[in-house]
């Protein structure tokens, strides 16, 4: 075979590490983790290998078996044999397989030799294996298997040598294939255990490391308690760490801002660039660390293989609301964004489930919404100690976290209560071995997430917010009008418009004005904020939280925050429910309910906080 | 040896052997993804944690593998204990 291009396509077990040999292999920087089911696309990457030839590799989903009943699972197999749609077989099947889990993962390698066609095996962490004094005989391993075997250390720069050499040679024979039915693929637990029995040694099923750490993390007690403190500590590094550096960023741009004005004729101009870009642009950015903050967590705890013993303590708690342990992750993507929340949510099988999860996940606490409650959070809640370890404005941010995951089981039991069926839903989840975080892989983390979060800051923010200030600006007011020149505006005039319908919770023209950006994208309420006041002459010199504190009130402050919390935001959330689930009538369904929610609850807010101060 | 009981009736910390997995309905697809994760005759499982609320979920160890299983899903594995 001397074709210029060979497709070679990674398969295996949930969890084996085939994403990481990806990576190592095409330079990749695709998104890895320590639960089954990170991988939820097939992804293609390509790399030339030393004899000139161009390999292009296919990483697929994993999968435990090649059920025809299960549907992801049914087009993995399609794809491996070329049955599937647009998509031709691959020339080499590469089948990894975990090392320190080889009694469940060669089972799976039996079932892809049976489809005939040529097979190399990939024994992966080999590293942790040896570590855990597993010795593997691999010429017997081959032999019995009739496939080539090869050891690589995904994780390691030059650990997957062995597979280039052997992928970059001739491409093996394919075995003869097998008709699949109910009594062969019984048989091929005894075939893997007389393998295992020829060629492994296993001092002991697990690590001691995992026994030791799990009494303590799967304890009924101390389980929740850690889990609980997990948390708590998560949400407050978020703010104690963040916010220094967030204010010092805004100080930045201020100070940036003022001086810039100095150069610049006073108009419209000067106005754009010292009210738009330095004070609303400005403003956001200064989000950036606290957003890093809350990703460097969300990043170690899914490399640590903490969440899936999470997604356990809580299943039967979930499962009262309608969800389900596994709604656990994608819920917990969630709090970073909801767009791959609800991507993730493709490792749910049952498809109620799923639709819970999809239709609860916007409620969780995006990282888009911390600009907003961090500066309104700012503004309004003084720095007091409660407790003397605890300080208010953390305790605030924490409730509105809160208040989202309480929604969410709300509106989950909701759907349960509507839904009813008496159907079975499985969890049938594994639990990773832990794995000490790799910096590397959690600086790639942040990385791409700055990238994106500048990205989002450069394109629809940036527009957002010179739009903001054109319908700020213009027109301008008629000759001898008395009264601040942006009542005249576009902007003066839709925003007491959509005061109609948002006065009763007590928003004013500008923040009602604010909440139609902050639907293309929630950071944009703070920039847009801080363009219609800069504009109107409102800021002063004390910059936008100063603006905030001067005209508007505590309930309003707080209605807002409420508003944040539940309201149905970013048209990127509702495009993905409509490609995740196929369907106009769940983002209609999950539009309006989240629009009455936060409407009727800032409402609450605003009359209740009203009549208490 | 001791009578077959149902994995879901097994305290933490118990060691057993799989007898077989029964369908809860025909062609029950839960019953049939035990059977390809390794819950078939001969196999050791071991109770390893017991979830915190409702006792449920049960972490099934079956060879390297720990499994969260409901016990609705435990119950579908009949397991011999060996005499201690």
């Amino acid at each position: 075979m001397s074709a210029a291009t060979v497709r070679i396509a990674l398969v295996g077990n949930p969890n084996c590490g085939k994403t990481a040999l990806f990576n190592l292999l095409t330079g990749g920087r695709q998104k890895v983790a320590n639960y089954a089911g990170v991988t939820i696309e097939r992804k293609e990457g390509r790399f030339v290998a030393p004899s000139g030839r161009t390999l292009q590799i296919l990483d697929l989903p994993g999968t435990y078996s090649f059920d025809a009943n299960s549907p992801d699972e049914q087009i993995t197999r399609d794809v491996l044999e070329g049955n599937y749609p647009g998509e031709a077989a691959p020339d080499l099947i590469v089948c990894v397989a975990d090392a320190t889990n080889l009694r469940l993962h060669l089972r799976f390698v039996l079932e892809v030799k049976r489809l005939g066609r040529p097979v190399v095996l990939a024994l992966n962490m080999m590293d942790a294996a040896r570590r855990r004094n597993v010795v593997i005989d691999v010429p017997e391993l081959q032999r019995r298997l009739g496939m080539p075997v090869v050891e690589t250390i995904a994780v390691k720069r030059d650990g997957a040598q062995a597979l280039i050499e052997r992928v970059d040679g001739e491409i093996p024979e394919g075995a003869t294939a097998v008709v699949d039915d109910a009594i062969s693929r019984a048989d091929l637990h005894a075939q893997v255990r007389d393998i295992l029995g020829a060629t492994v040694s296993m001092p002991r099923q697990t690590a001691a490391m995992d026994d030791a750490l799990d009494r303590w993390a799967l304890h009924p007690v101390f389980g929740l308690a850690i889990l609980a403190v997990v948390m708590f500590l998560v949400f407050q590094a978020v703010y104690s760490i963040g916010k220094p550096m967030t204010d010092a960023i805004g100080d930045g741009f201020g100070w940036m801002g003022e001086h810039v004005s100095t150069l610049l004729p006073p108009g419209p101009l000067q106005s754009l660039i010292t009210d738009g870009l330095f004070g609303g642009l400005g403003t956001v950015i200064g989000f950036l660390p606290e957003i890093l903050v809350l990703f460097f967590f969300i990043l170690a705890l899914e490399e640590s293989g903490y969440l899936p013993r999470a997604a356990f303590l809580l299943d039967r708690l979930m499962m009262s609301v309608g969800l389900t342990g596994r709604s656990f992750i994608p819920l917990l993507s969630s709090f970073a964004c909801a767009i791959p929340g609800i991507m993730g949510t493709r490792s749910i099988q049952d498809p109620r489930d799923r639709l819970a999860t999809i239709l609860v996940a916007p409620l969780m606490t995006c990282s888009a919404r911390l600009p907003v409650y961090a500066l309104l959070i700012g503004a309004f809640i003084p720095m007091h100690h409660v407790l003397g370890i605890f300080n208010l404005q953390g305790l605030v941010l924490f409730a509105l976290y809160a208040a989202g995951i309480l929604g969410a089981m709300g509106v989950g039991w909701v759907i349960k209560r509507i839904h009813r069926d008496k159907s079975e839903h499985a969890l049938l989840m594994e639990l990773p071995s832990y794995r000490m975080p790799k910096p590397r892989d959690i600086v790639i983390g942040l990385w791409e997430r700055s990238t994106i979060f500048l990205k989002r800051l450069t394109g629809v923010i940036l527009a957002l917010t010179v739009l903001m200030w054109f319908i700020s600006t213009f027109p301008s007011p008629p000759a001898g009008a008395i009264g601040p020149a942006i009542d005249y505006s576009f902007a003066g005039y839709l925003g007491r418009g959509l005061q109609y319908i948002f006065a009763p919770l007590g928003f004013n023209w500008q923040i009602s004005l604010s909440l139609i950006p902050a639907f293309a994208a929630r950071e944009t309420a703070v920039a847009a904020l801080a363009t219609v006041y800069a504009v109107g002459g409102d800021a002063g010199t004390g910059g936008l939280a100063h603006a905030l504190t001067a005209n508007f009130s505590l309930p309003s402050a707080l209605s807002l925050l409420v508003w944040f919390a539940f309201a149905p935001q970013c048209m990127s959330t509702l495009a993905v429910i409509r490609r995740e689930t196929n369907s106009w009538r769940n983002v209609t369904i999950s539009f309006s309910y989240m629009f009455a929610v936060a409407y009727v609850a800032s409402l609450l807010t605003y009359q209740i906080a009203r009549l208490l101060t | 040896m001791k009578l077959p009981v149902r994995l879901s009736d097994l305290p933490k910390g118990a060691t057993a052997v799989v007898e077989h997995v029964h369908d809860a309905h025909v062609s029950d697809p839960i019953a049939q993804r035990l059977r390809d994760l390794g819950f078939v005759d001969g196999e050791p499982v071991r109770v390893v944690a017991i979830g915190p609320l409702g006792a449920d979920p049960l972490l099934i160890q079956i060879g390297s593998t720990r499994f969260a299983l409901r016990r609705s899903e435990a119950a579908r594995v009949t397991v011999r204990q060996e005499a201690a």
